[in-house]
C-alpha cells in the first residue's frame, strides 16, 4: 500500500489487528505449536541484525576486488558464503551488474521476493501494487518516482522474480573513490541502489 | 491462478510512494505475524508454495485492500485453520479448545530460530536432461491453471530467449498442492518490452522472468 493509504488505513485497522494477532499467538502458545520466545527472537532478527548492511558489505567487496566480483557475478551464494562475517545465505542469490550501458531493476510482480538475506526485509513499496505493476512496463517512471533520470540509451533490464532465484544489483561505484577502504565505500551503497531503484550515493 | 496478485502491467495503481526512514515493522503486531508464519513453515506445517496460493486464493477485496502484513494473517489464519492446526471455534474464542495437531518437524523452539536466518535450498536431482540452452527461443505457453503457477499472464503468448540456466528446483505449480517436489528445469527468459506491452512500449527496456520448463515451448 502507498504510504498514504496505510496512514488512512492505521488507526482503524491497529484496533482490529492487535487484538487478532494477540488472539492467534495464543492460540499457538496454548496449543505449544509455537514459543513466544523464539517469536521474540526473530523479531529481533530482522529490527536489528539482518539488514541492507550485509549486501552493502558485499558490494564493497566487488568494486575493489576484481576477482571477487567475477566469482560474485557467477555464482553469488557461493562466493558470499566464503564472507565468514556476512550471515547464512540461502542458494540462489544472483547479482546482476550494473553499466553505463544497462540498469538493472528487480522486482516480484506476483507477490514480494526478495533477498532478504542481504537487504532485510523489503520495504513496503517493493511488495505495493504501483511497483509490482509498473516495474515491468514502465521501469524509467518508477525510477522517476524515485528522483533517478538515466540517460535515453540506457537499456534497462528488469528482472521478475518468479521462482526461487533471488536478484541483487550491483550498482556503479561512484567516481571520486579511489583508494577508498572497503567500510567507508559500503556506506555509500544504498538498499534501493542494490534493488535497482536507486544509485550508489556519491562521495 | 488468474488472480489480482498477477500485476504485472496493471493499470492504476498510481505512483511508487517510498516512505523515507521506513521501520522495519510498522507496528508490534506485524512482527508477531511475521513470525509466527516462518515459525509455522519451518515447522513443517505448510510450504512455501502452499502459503503463497493461500494469499493468492484471499478474496480480491482484501488482497488489494489490505496492507502485506493483513494479508499474510488473513493467509496464516485461513491455512492454520483449513489444515486443521486451529479450528474456526478457537479463532471465535481467542483460545484453545482442543488438542494440537502434530507438526512435520515438531514444536517451534529457540533452538529452531537459526533455521530460519537463511532460506533453504529448493534445488532438487533432475528428472531428465534441460530441453532448453542459452540462446533458444522459447514462447511462454497460453496456460490458465485455476491453481498455483508462477507463469505471469503478461508473457504468456509471447516469444522470448533463454538466458541462462537456473538450474534444476521444486515445481511450484504441484508443491503448492502437496503433490511433492516434481523438480523442474528452471531458466532465465528475456523478452523485449515491446514485444509485450506494444509498439508505443519504452524500446530501451527488457524484462525477464524466472520460467519453468514446463511452461515454455520451442518457438
Amino acid at each position: 500500500m502507498s504510504n498514504h493509504s496505510h496512514d488512512d488505513h492505521h488507526g482503524s485497522e491497529l484496533g482490529e489487528m492487535q487484538l487478532r494477532v494477540r488472539a492467534l499467538e495464543t492460540i499457538l502458545t496454548e496449543k505449544g505449536y509455537v514459543d513466544p520466545k523464539a517469536l521474540d527472537l526473530i523479531i529481533e532478527a530482522y529490527e536489528t541484525k539482518i539488514g541492507p548492511h550485509n549486501g552493502a558489505r558485499v558490494i564493497a567487496k566487488a568494486w575493489v576486488d576484481p576477482e571477487f566480483k567475477q566469482r560474485l557475478l557467477h555464482d553469488g551464494s557461493a562466493t558470499i558464503a566464503t564472507l565468514g562475517h556476512v550471515s547464512r545465505v540461502g542458494d540462489h542469490l544472483v547479482v546482476v551488474e550494473n553499466t553505463p550501458q544497462v540498469h538493472n531493476m528487480v522486482v516480484c510482480t506476483l507477490c514480494s521476493c526478495y533477498p532478504w538475506e542481504m537487504l532485510g526485509l523489503p520495504p513496503v513499496w517493493y511488495k505495493a501494487a504501483p511497483y509490482r505493476s509498473r516495474a515491468v512496463r514502465d521501469p524509467r517512471g518508477v525510477l522517476a518516482d524515485f528522483g533517478v533520470s538515466l540517460p535515453k540509451e540506457t537499456e534497462i533490464r528488469v528482472w521478475d522474480s518468479t521462482a526461487e532465484t533471488r536478484f541483487i544489483v550491483l550498482p556503479m561505484r561512484p567516481a571520486g573513490t579511489d583508494g577508498w577502504s572497503e567500510d567507508r565505500l559500503a556506506e555509500l551503497v544504498t538498499r534501493d541502489s542494490m534493488i535497482g531503484t536507486g544509485l550508489a550515493k556519491n562521495p | 491462478m488468474d488472480g489480482v496478485h498477477d500485476m504485472g502491467g496493471m493499470d492504476g495503481f498510481g505512483k511508487v510512494e517510498p516512505e523515507s526512514n521506513e521501520p522495519v515493522f510498522h507496528a508490534p503486531w506485524e512482527g508477531r505475524v511475521m513470525a509466527m508464519n516462518r515459525a509455522m513453515g519451518a515447522a513443517g506445517a505448510w510450504n512455501i508454495d502452499m502459503s503463497r496460493f493461500s494469499l493468492e486464493s484471499l478474496p480480491p477485496v482484501d488482497y488489494l485492500g489490505s496492507t502485506y502484513y493483513r494479508k499474510w494473517f488473513l493467509g496464516l489464519e485461513r491455512r492454520l485453520v483449513a489444515l486443521g492446526f486451529i479450528g474456526a471455534d478457537e479463532v471465535a474464542a481467542g483460545r484453545a479448545l482442543h488438542p494440537a495437531k502434530p507438526l512435520k518437524r515438531g514444536n517451534f523452539k529457540v533452538d529452531d530460530v537459526q533455521r530460519v536466518m537463511s532460506r533453504g535450498s529448493f534445488t532438487r536431482p533432475p528428472q531428465g536432461p534441460a530441453r532448453y540452452k542459452p540462446g533458444d527461443r522459447v514462447l511462454a505457453k497460453n496456460m490458465h491453471p485455476k491453481t498455483h503457477t508462477r507463469l505471469p499472464r503478461y508473457v504468456r503468448g509471447h516469444v522470448g530467449v533463454i538466458e541462462r540456466v537456473q538450474g534444476c528446483h521444486v515445481y511450484p505449480d504441484t508443491s503448492a498442492s502437496g503433490a511433492g517436489d516434481n523438480p523442474q528445469w528452471l531458466y532465465t527468459v528475456i523478452f523485449d518490452n515491446q514485444d509485450l506491452w506494444g509498439a508505443d512500449a519504452d524500446p530501451t527496456v527488457k524484462v525477464s522472468i524466472e520460467a519453468f520448463e514446463p511452461y515454455l515451448e520451442p518457438a
